[in-house]
């Protein structure tokens, strides 16, 4: 099996809160990220999917075709948005760091031809990033 | 579910790679020029990874601001503009970062809030380290 990644960027609003806590609370727990004006970061996004060479083409997935999912499942929903308020699945989940992984796991799982996806890596920062591998 | 949290912390520090073991001239032909007795030094870049559930209140495997201050307290505290070669850790070893990566990973087991998978350190832009303790290796290394 040969792994492949693909890089794509997107640009994104977002706050952590919890509705269920007092502002002191969400405060103690998110400290500057509860700010409820929000703030934002440049994501990168690393997917990796593993599979098969194709003898003919050379290829594991057709890379174009690859961005094109990216950029319909993925950056077109979350880029220049507020995740908190724009992006359904964040509606209850905490748009952490962690989070983002697995929501953009569910959001490509099963939807890249003739390939497994193996692995979402999302960076927040240079200096903080999440994996996910799909593990319960 | 599942997920694995890295983080990235630096420092800067000095060292020389010698050991008594070795007479002066064996000592230039192992370690090179990282043997100049006035030392030298680098930028390092710690990569730690953790993981755990994600905890479905907060979504977060740990809390980051705990693992900065446990980082800040236990590792960029103790190494950043220091000597290595003068730290306990290093009073009998050679101040390799093989072995400095062995010595971090040890340091980060102590933050039990998350399961310690990796630390994975960079000693310049060319030459990096990792150890996983010795469990056996874990498939996500890529």
């Amino acid at each position: 099996m040969i792994f492949l990644t693909r890089k794509a960027e997107f640009s994104s609003a977002h706050y952590y809160w919890n509705d269920a806590w007092s502002e002191q609370e969400n405060e103690r727990v998110f400290g500057k990220c509860a700010n409820r004006n929000g703030h934002g970061h440049n994501y990168t996004l690393e997917v990796t999917v593993g599979g098969e060479v194709d003898p003919v083409s050379g290829f594991v997935v057709d890379l174009k075709e690859m961005k094109e999912i990216l950029e319909r499942e993925v950056v077109g929903v979350y880029d220049h948005r507020h995740l908190n308020l724009e992006v359904p699945e964040f509606k209850e989940a905490v748009p952490t760091t962690e989070n983002i992984a697995i929501a953009i796991w569910r959001r490509l799982d099963g939807k890249i031809p003739n390939a497994k996806l193996h692995r979402v890596r999302i960076y927040e920062m240079p200096d903080l990033f999440a994996d996910y591998y799909g593990e319960p | 579910m599942k997920a694995y949290l890295s983080r990235r912390y630096r420092f800067s520090a000095s060292h020389r790679l010698h050991t008594d073991a070795y007479d002066a001239a064996k000592n230039r032909a192992v370690f090179g020029k990282c043997n100049n007795p006035y030392g030298h030094g680098h930028n390092y870049t710690v990569e730690v990874t953790l993981s755990g559930q994600v905890d479905p209140v907060t979504g977060m495997v740990c809390d980051l601001g705990e693992l900065d201050g446990f980082a800040q307290a236990n590792l960029l505290a103790r190494f950043d503009h220091t000597n290595l070669n003068t730290l306990e850790c290093f009073k009998d070893g050679v101040s390799t970062t093989e072995n400095l990566t062995v010595e971090i990973y040890r340091i980060f087991e102590s933050f039990t809030a998350a399961r310690l998978e990796r630390v994975h350190i960079e000693e310049t832009s060319n030459n990096s380290f990792d150890y996983a303790g010795n469990a056996p290796a874990i498939s996500r290394t890529i």
